[in-house]
């Protein structure tokens, strides 16, 4: 029987032949990445270890984008950790302030990560790499810790299921709609432990940004990874970034699915995900009148080129309403200057938009855009527990960048085609 | 293990086990004096040493934040039971050795207050108030391996 892509990547990073979904493997690394909140737990793991190498120091992404530019003392006290760390091993990916962004967006961006790539993190949304045929899951300190020191990470192989979308996408309707309506299908945990694997026509017709997006937020069906098979998009995406040679890896006709869910979307609109899950989904014209105090046009999951691209569009020549202020976050160094050169941040600026330097800032509730009791942001985001953004008692509404953008001009959840 | 169980619902997620506002912190001591602080604010007033949480499905969801498990561990709850565990809790719990049972019916019928026994060699969890006994899901032989060896940083001495 045939292997999944994801079960091809693992067996070719743990020297077997073939394995099969629920095998317990120790696979190798290609890249492992850290970020100012989570690498310093396993910097000083590491350095109880007693040894004084680290298995590679070109497999070691340090990113600090979380509190950066350092928000208090305790922040920039990690933030130090983070650059002696990487001076001291000579790791050349730690990125300072003026070369930063946001990790999910930068790694991609830079070509740090490659097709075939087997990716650990210690940030849950490093299953976003999926997008380009990467086998990448989320992890915690101590797993990076120990792959500083051996290189590897244990693993359960997981079970696929596999996600096909056919029909033509309606204006307005991105990647984060059709993930954001996968959730509210299958539910926080529908994937738990489990490979999601997205297919279909729409997902060829779709620009890297848009399966970037998707790919993202599988952690928030409670996938190990999102993944899709690569092609003529990928192909393109990453030649002219590429630090490394890359590898296409493809599912067999004849592997093995969990389970295999179709959707027609021709008549999908855009998505929203209500207070306090990304499962509660409702299509956002079956939402009036929720005023909001805030929007976030940025993060891992919305904050490139083309999320920045389509917001303009719609504020083009307008102001935000007066009750609500709009932030808005290039998610890289890079998406921060290709926007001033396509005049994408003037735009901003006119309508009365704030543009942050590139941080996860409010996304987490770390800084730049906290919210205070009661109030209601609208965010491009992926989370909405309750409180993420501040307050315990302030909510988050999720949403695509169009009707970011639209429901920041009229102060209440808008439908884009409303200011279109 | 042996103690009395504080019980909440399913899908607790890391931002309310520790909010990202404790996060610009390493020290173990001030992870714990804010854990579980945004799903219930009593939580470190009325909890005490050797305590039990037990919750629903999903428990951990969200970040990957070790600080999560770091600080119910360091205020010294003894273990977790939960019908279901999210994926990176699960493998930071084994990780840094806070012992996790996964079990549908003691996840769904232990309640708040509740006297509870949890016995790792027989693989039973027992309710004392209330007489039940539950079992849980067995762990995998390699990650015994690491839970043996008191984690994973310490399994990796040994074997490296
Ligand atoms: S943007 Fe948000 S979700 Fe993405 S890495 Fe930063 S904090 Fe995490």
């Amino acid at each position: 029987m045939g292997m999944t892509i994801t079960e091809k990547i693992i067996s070719a990073h743990s020297g077997l032949q073939e394995i099969r979904a629920g095998q317990f493997v120790y696979a190798d690394v290609d890249i492992c990445l850290g970020n100012d909140i989570t690498a310093p737990i396993a910097i000083e793991q590491f350095e109880r270890l007693g040894i004084d190498k680290i298995f590679n120091p070109d497999g070691v992404v340090l990113v600090p984008d979380h509190f950066t530019p350092n928000k208090d003392i305790k922040s920039a006290q990690n933030a130090k950790l983070l650059r002696e760390f990487a001076q001291k091993h000579r790791i050349k990916n730690y990125f300072e302030v003026g070369r930063v962004g946001i990790e999910h967006a930068l790694l991609p961006e830079k070509g740090i990560v490659v097709p075939g790539d087997l990716v650990i993190g210690a940030d849950s949304h490093t299953c976003t790499y999926g997008a380009m045929g990467i086998f990448s899951t989320g992890v915690g300190s101590t797993d990076l810790a120990a792959c500083y020191a051996t290189g590897k990470v244990w693993l359960k192989v997981p079970e696929t299921i596999k996600f096909v979308f056919n029909g033509k996408l309606n204006k307005w309707v991105s990647g984060k709609d059709l993930i954001l309506y996968v959730i509210g299908d299958i539910g926080v945990d529908g994937a738990g432990y489990k490979a999601m694997e997205f297919s279909g026509p729409v997902i060829t017709d779709l620009s890297m940004d848009d399966r970037l997006a998707m790919c993202n937020m599988a952690i928030e069906a409670g996938a190990k990874n999102g993944i899709i098979e690569p092609d003529d998009c990928t192909e393109k995406y990453i030649k002219d970034r590429a630090q490394r040679e890359y590898k296409f890896y493809y599912s067999d006709a004849d592997c093995e699915y969990l389970g295999i869910h179709e959707y027609d979307v021709s008549t999908l609109s855009p998505q929203v995900a209500l207070p306090n899950l990304p499962e509660n989904i409702r299509p956002v014209e079956d939402l009036s009148d929720i005023k909001i105090d805030q929007v976030v046009i940025g993060s891992c999951t919305n904050g490139r080129i083309s999320d920045l691209r389509i917001a303009a569009k719609i504020l083009k020549n307008k102001k935000i309403d007066p009750s609500v202020r709009l932030i808005v976050i290039p998610a890289t160094q890079g998406v921060y200057l290709e926007a001033l050169k396509e005049g994408l941040i003037e735009i901003f600026i006119n309508a009365e938009c704030v543009v942050s330097t590139p941080t996860c800032g409010p996304c987490l509730g770390g800084h730049m855009g906290i919210l205070a009791e009661g109030e209601r942001a609208l965010s491009t985001t992926n989370r909405n527990f309750a409180g993420r953004m501040g307050h315990p008692k302030s909510e988050i509404y999720l949403c695509n960048p169009a009707v970011a953008a639209a429901s920041a001009i009229t102060g209440k959840i808008t439908h884009p085609e409303y200011i279109d | 293990m042996n103690g009395k169980c504080w019980k909440y619902g399913d899908n607790v997620n890391t931002d309310g086990i520790i909010p990202a506002r404790y996060l610009n912190t390493t020290d173990v001591k001030e992870l714990a004096s804010h854990c579980m602080e945004d799903i219930d604010p009593e939580f470190v007033k009325k909890a005490g040493e050797g305590d039990i949480i037990v919750a629903g499905d999903n428990f951990g969801c969200g970040s990957s934040r070790e600080h999560a498990p770091i600080s119910i561990k360091a205020f010294g709850i003894s273990c977790v039971i939960a019908k279901s565990f999210a994926r990176i809790f699960f493998r930071n719990a084994i990780n840094i050795g806070l012992p996790i049972f996964e079990s549908e019916d003691a996840g769904a019928e232990i309640s708040d207050g509740d006297e509870v026994k949890v016995d790792i060699n027989s693989s039973k969890i027992t309710n004392l108030t209330t007489n039940k006994e539950y079992s849980f899901t067995p762990f995998a032989d390699e990650m015994k391996d690491i839970i043996q060896a008191g984690g994973l940083m310490e399994y990796i001495k040994a074997n490296y």
